[in-house]
């Protein structure tokens, strides 16, 4: 068989989290207006100041044009036919524990492998599981509460941390920063709230899983997380969904605030349904991230992108403070048609201010793949530094890498170095592996995997065996 | 072992062997020299099932079966080993992970216990050791940024590993310096079996001096033209491959 045959033979794989759990939600029909936004605040019981804020966001999104400047080609988002609030129907009695918790969705975790009940156990990873868009399990809170960490959904926060919420949401990501981030502005349902007290190292690392569940829903986290002075906190994010024929829209946005000498590691594994061979389905993911990094403070991105049909995704870090850094570590993964356009800004306003950027794209199938960076020097950022490194693997001919880097210095001092590559798993090496007993689809992964090792490697233990879990099973379809 | 009868090869259209026949059986070790161009490359590449080398005509049997009805691991699961010429990078993949890889697959294959990490550990070091290869080579990326005698010995060491039925070795001597070729011969020879068998496919006959051969053939044009002791390799290195292909050495090539 040649590799040609045998790269087509692997590309149609299924997508292994493909199946849908059968719990009841209460959804809002589909379209956006002022009573949508006043329902879900309503529901929320919020404050009127926050309600005021959304309908100040969806003023903004109505004035605003989509943006047309990435490298993605998809039919225009109807935003009349995306529903605006998804909740499963247990909302009304939350549950207080797992026990309470609908059994159909932990056997959707399960199913996914995560089970949350050994994650306790094993992993002493605290989880706030948002289904849909509702948090309905908060493990180790009270162990979390002694050491002074708050960690809860974002709709709690806005009623027992009123004022850390109105100090800090939009802050980072103001309501009108961009046309999606207004969006998620206006109807965002639910995500999670963080908040590490001065000092503190925050005894165990978070993680919240995100999962789609309810067909054209659309999904609008929000996620606040503050570090005070001097703490640190690892916070962990993946994602799986279910197979759906319908586009989802998602538009999450999230925001850091790293405080003096405080550090924030953000990891995420995303493995949303990315679509089939020939386009159909899949999530369509614009995501706004940004971290702010005062004195002294660092912000880490790293992330392992395999699924959606769409990426829109810069995680972004404002080096505000002298002597702040900023990190951004990214395997992206594409295959079938799935198109990805993401990298990272790295805006240096403080002196002595450090950031690297490494980046790893993989395209496969008839996908595309681009990374876009930003490195800002200003005026006053004296002596400072970025570093940035970015390859790009193709498996096969008929897909493409695209490499957008923006370099903007305005001060004289600033070291700025950008290396790129571009390469192909080489027949050389695949003749190497099979010719020491390994099938074509274990040494394609195992090739891939020492491609992203330098990103990998960044990621928590737990999660960095899980990101290579998901690799070779995205492989599995992707790759020959 | 190997049974190679009347065959004819192309790559990219232009046919390279043309009629080549061999017999190698358990505990022999055979050499194959010609001069550039014979096709000896061509001949381990076919034999070990490389993308773009077609058999258009006759057989090579591995322990009787037909090898083109076999995947290039299922060659290498059959007892087959190819020490390259010039062993590929692959950046980011360390040489334990790959051995890992390699070992857990090929044993389970061949029906044999699968090695525990320690053991695995415990003899990639032992075979480190036998080729002169710093164990640290173990952590570093399969080939990655090693000099080209490091390339060999580090085919030599997995060699030892997966100790094949019948391996093959392309002008493993070529790039190595007299110290080097000595490490990498201990290391062949102390493969040397009854059950075994080594084809060396080389250019000079140096490499005989450190493995001496059962049989030395010359290909010359896409067959072998001439076989004999170990002694014809000798007479070779006199008098060049012209007296047997009838032109002068370089025109084949």
């Amino acid at each position: 068989m040649t590799s040609q045959a045998e790269l087509d033979k692997l590309i149609r794989s299924d997508y292994e989290a493909g199946f849908v759990s059968a719990v009841e939600s209460d959804t809002l029909p589909p379209g956006l207006s002022e009573d949508v936004i006043r329902f879900i605040s309503g529901k929320k019981g919020e404050p009127e100041w926050l309600l005021e804020w959304r309908l100040a966001a969806y003023h903004k999104w109505q004035q605003m044009p989509l943006p047309t400047w990435a490298h993605l080609k998809h039919p225009p988002v109807d935003f009349d036919e995306v529903s605006y609030y998804s909740a499963p129907k247990s909302m009304e009695d939350r549950p207080k524990s797992l026990d309470e918790v609908d059994p159909e969705l932990l056997r959707t975790y399960e199913k996914l492998g995560i089970p949350l009940h050994e994650q306790e156990m094993l992993a002493g990873v605290a989880v706030d599981a948002v289904f849909d868009s509702v948090s309905v399990g908060t493990t180790f809170k009270a162990k979390l509460l002694e050491a002074g960490v708050i960690f809860c959904s974002i709709s709690e926060a806005v009623h027992d941390y009123p004022d850390l919420i109105k100090q800090y949401l939009g802050s980072v990501v103001p309501q009108g920063d961009n046309f999606y981030a207004a969006l998620n502005s206006a109807v965002f349902s639910d995500g999670s709230f963080v908040y590490i007290p001065k000092g503190v190292r925050c005894p165990m690392e978070l993680s919240t899983y995100f999962r789609i569940n309810e067909a054209k829903t659309g999904q609008f986290e929000r996620t606040l997380i503050v570090a005070d002075e001097g703490s640190y906190v690892s916070y962990l994010e993946g994602c799986t969904a279910p197979m759906r024929d319908e586009n989802q829209l998602h538009a999450a946005v999230v925001e850091l605030v790293a405080l003096p000498g405080a550090q924030i590691k953000y990891s995420t594994v995303q493995n949303w349904y990315p679509g089939d061979e020939n386009g159909k389905g899949g999530i369509y993911n614009f995501v706004t991230k940004r971290g702010v990094a005062h004195e002294n403070s660092k912000i880490s991105w790293t992330q392992v992108e395999t699924g959606s049909a769409i990426t829109w995704k810069y995680p972004s870090v404002i080096l505000r403070g002298d002597n702040s850094v900023g990190e951004f570590y990214s395997v992206a993964l594409t295959r079938h048609m799935q198109q990805a356009d993401t990298g990272t800004k790295m805006i240096h306003l403080g002196k002595n201010t450090k950031s690297t950027i490494i980046s790893k794209g993989i395209s496969a199938g008839r996908s595309n793949n681009s990374y876009r960076g930003l490195v800002r020097i200003s005026p006053r950022a004296d002596n400072a530094r970025n570093f940035t490194q970015c390859d790009s693997l193709l498996l096969g001919d008929t897909c493409g890498a695209h490499t957008f880097p923006y370099i903007e210095s305005r001060n004289r001092s600033a070291m700025i170095e950008h290396e790129a590559t571009t390469s192909k798993v080489s027949d050389d090496q695949l003749f190497l592996c099979r010719n020491r007993g390994i099938d074509p689809e274990k040494a394609v992964s195992m090739i891939v995997n020492g491609f992203c090792k330098e990103v990998f490697k960044e990621l928590p233990m737990e999660f960095a065996v899980e990101a290579g879990k998901l690799l070779e099973v995205s492989l599995e379809g992707a790759v020959g | 072992m190997l049974e190679i009868k009347d065959l004819h090869a192309s790559v990219a259209g232009e046919d390279i062997l043309k009629g080549l026949s061999l017999t190698v059986k358990a505990g022999e070790v055979h050499a194959i020299m010609g001069p550039n161009g014979s096709g000896k490359s061509t001949l381990t590449n076919v034999l070990s099932g490389r993308d773009g080398y077609e058999i258009t005509g006759g057989q090579a049997l591995l322990e009787g079966r037909d090898v083109s009805e076999l995947d290039p691991e299922e060659r290498a699961h059959a007892g087959l080993f190819l020490a390259f010429q010039y062993p590929v990078e692959i950046p980011g993949v360390s040489n334990l992970e790959f051995l890992k890889a390699s070992l857990e697959a090929t044993r389970k294959a061949q029906g044999k216990e699968p090695w525990d990490a320690v053991t695995l550990l415990k003899k990639a070091r032992e075979a480190c050791k036998q080729v002169d290869l710093d164990p640290q080579f173990l952590k570093r990326g399969v080939n990655e940024g090693f000099s080209g005698g490091e390339k060999k010995r580090n085919e030599i060491m997995q060699m030892l590993l997966l100790e094949p039925k019948l391996a093959l070795l392309d002008e493993t001597d070529s790039g190595l310096d007299i110290d080097a070729l000595q490490v990498v011969a201990r290391g062949v020879n102390s493969l040397r079996s009854p059950e075994r068998a080594i084809v060396l496919v080389t250019h000079y006959q140096r490499l005989l001096d450190y493995i001496v051969p059962d049989h030395v053939h010359v290909l010359a044009g896409g067959r072998i033209v001439k076989s004999g002791g170990k002694e014809l390799a000798l007479e070779l290195e006199q008098k060049g491959y012209g007296w047997i292909t009838g032109q002068p050495e370089g025109a084949t090539a």
